[in-house]
């Protein structure tokens, strides 16, 4: 890891992943998950709940502390606000840290790990964390990591205690889109595409609500998941399409809901995960995209081209095609853009243009064609890891009545947009 | 002020790299960045083309401003203070004329929410906001 991206796959013509099939996903944990922090009550604060998955996932594994030797996490919880001006509480809960992220030295000092060789506090977001921490034991610098990623939700309507939704003035680039009502994040301009990609192929908003109905559908089918446990009743094409506008033509059923959780995953050599209690699932590639557009707004064509690229740099790492990936789990926190990685990918053979008449089509788990067996953010909370969990249970057959009846021998998961996103392929096979 | 009731916009904090913009924008004119080394218009402006990568080839050039709208979504829920009280408003997508490639956003003023013609012609005009400083905005052509 020469620098703070030097890790990444991003380009082109970089051959079969150097570590191909020779790390492996050994564990996974999953805390409880709140619609929000109610301010009180300690083990359900983002430090309490990542410890929480932390020792799950380390449990699964059937390790002890001291096998751990390296601690992943990623700053980026969404808080979207600080704890403070609020009175802080007694440590370790004295400072933003364990409040609204969990860093790797609280971690380290709270959970009480002794051989911590590799701490990194500050990766990206879970997609691309995912291949960070596969490439970091691939590489040597840890042998067994423990990876967790927190998604807080504070009090307050999400992203209007933002402060900068409230600035009256717009410093930097967002001088030359705020003062037209920009949000920062992925919510317009992949609204914007999805316009374009309605406009191209004579669709509409309605055709995402089968999708929209599918994933509510998995995310029932998960027990810890937000819906599955506060608000337990499937959603009607009806309830869909009359939605709440949000910013037409997106309704609020097309975004995830933001939620109180953590995930923590396992990572180790193949050489380690023989003798574990799970069995291995190897990480064949990881890929990612850090791309932008040329003008305000990226456009579906710069999209299009983006997740194109993204699935050769996946196939030409893993060697696998399209063809070979079983379970596909890309990221939905807005619907409007998940048919960007259908598409791009050419998962069960759909083409540009084709994602709205699949998504019509059976995509159950348990039909030929279970897109997104997760139930994704969509259908589970804005956990952002299900997409990364449902594909190792999938891959074990763990999954319950989420369980898919095609081939579960490969997995391809990833988040978060066509054009900045990291992605993995899981296999049960190491080669 | 905006022409639109309710709307309050952020203002533009003009920096080294786009006070040139800004200042133009003062004075009721849209330039944009030109690579003199490979003739691509960009924006916003950046320290180096986004084209071929030269930093020190970038230079300004005056547009006419006409353009065409691409596509609009309309906002109902902001979560951008400024923006709440004109809800619902238009945001739309620019082109321009001159280079396609190049896209502005709009908030349409004159266009009822929702009664957006995609694909009609525009044209540029600008608004005040509340520090003085003009914004470039565009207006469908009657």
């Amino acid at each position: 890891m020469a620098s703070d991206t030097g890790w990444m796959r991003d380009r082109e013509g970089m051959g079969i992943w150097e570590h191909r099939g020779k790390v492996a996903v050994v564990g996974w944990g999953q805390s409880h998950m709140d619609r929000r922090w109610d301010g009180v009550t300690m083990d359900r604060s983002c430090g309490g709940l990542a410890k929480e998955a932390c020792l799950k996932a380390i449990a699964d594994a059937g390790l002890s502390l001291g096998d751990i030797d390296g601690l992943i996490t990623s700053a980026e919880t969404r808080a979207e606000q600080t704890w403070a001006p609020r009175p802080y509480f007694d440590p370790p809960f004295d400072t933003e840290d364990g409040l609204i992220k969990a860093s790797a030295e609280w971690i380290q000092h709270e959970v009480g790990f002794k051989n911590v060789k590799y701490l990194k506090s500050d990766s990206p977001y879970i997609g691309p964390m995912m291949g960070m921490a596969a490439q970091a034991v691939g590489d040597g610098l840890c042998e067994t990591a423990l990876v967790w990623y927190p998604m807080v939700n504070l009090d307050g309507r999400y992203g209007h205690n933002n402060p900068q939704n409230s600035n009256q003035e717009a410093p930097g680039n967002s001088a030359f889109t705020l003062p037209w009502g920009y949000q920062a994040g992925a919510m317009f301009n992949n609204l914007v595409i999805f316009q374009q990609y309605c406009k191209k192929y004579g669709k509409s908003h309605d055709g995402l609500a089968p999708l929209c109905l599918n994933l509510r559908r998995n995310g029932l089918m998960t027990p810890w998941g937000y819906y599955a446990m506060h608000e337990p009743h499937q959603i009607t094409t009806e309830e869909y399409l009359n939605g709440r506008l949000i910013e037409e033509p997106l309704v609020v059923y097309d975004c995830d809901r933001p939620v109180n959780t953590c995930a923590a995953f396992i990572f180790t050599t193949a050489e380690r995960a023989k003798d574990l209690r799970q069995k291995p699932i190897y990480v064949l590639n990881h890929a990612q995209n850090n791309g932008s557009g040329r003008s305000t707004m990226a456009t579906l064509e710069e999209h299009q081209d983006a997740v194109a690229s993204l699935a050769r740099k996946m196939w030409e790492g893993s060697g696998l095609g399209a063809a070979d990936v079983d379970i596909f789990n890309p990221y939905d926190g807005y619907l409007t853009f998940t048919q960007q990685f259908l598409e791009g990918f050419q998962w069960h053979g759909v083409k540009l243009g084709e994602a709205h008449d699949f998504y019509a089509d059976d995509i159950r788990v348990e039909g030929p064609h279970p897109f997104l067996s997760s139930g994704g953010n969509n259908g589970t909370g804005r956990t952002r890891s299900a997409l990364f969990s449902d594909s190792l249970q999938q891959l074990r057959g763990t999954a319950g009545p989420r369980q898919v009846t095609v081939r579960a021998e490969t997995a391809l998961a990833g988040c978060n947009t066509p054009d900045s996103n990291g992605f993995i392929m899981f296999s049960k096979s190491p080669s | 002020m905006s022409t639109i009731p309710g709307l309050v916009r952020p203002a533009p904090v003009p920096n080294d790299l786009t006070k040139p913009f800004w200042d133009a924008c003062n004075e009721r004119r849209l330039v944009l960045q030109i690579c003199t080394a490979c003739e691509s218009l960009q924006y916003p402006p950046a320290p180096r083309c986004n084209q071929c990568g030269m930093a020190d080839k970038l230079d300004w050039r005056e547009v006419q401003g006409k353009g065409h709208i691409d596509v609009y979504l309309v906002m109902r829920d902001s979560r951008i203070k400024g923006f709440q009280g004109a809800q619902p408003i238009n945001f739309a997508v620019i082109t321009l004329d001159e280079d396609p490639g190049i896209n502005f956003l709009s908030n349409l003023p004159g266009t009822p929410p929702g009664e957006v013609p995609v694909g009609a012609p525009v044209e540029l005009i600008f608004e005040e906001t509340s520090t003085g400083q003009m914004v470039h905005e565009w207006q469908v052509i009657k």
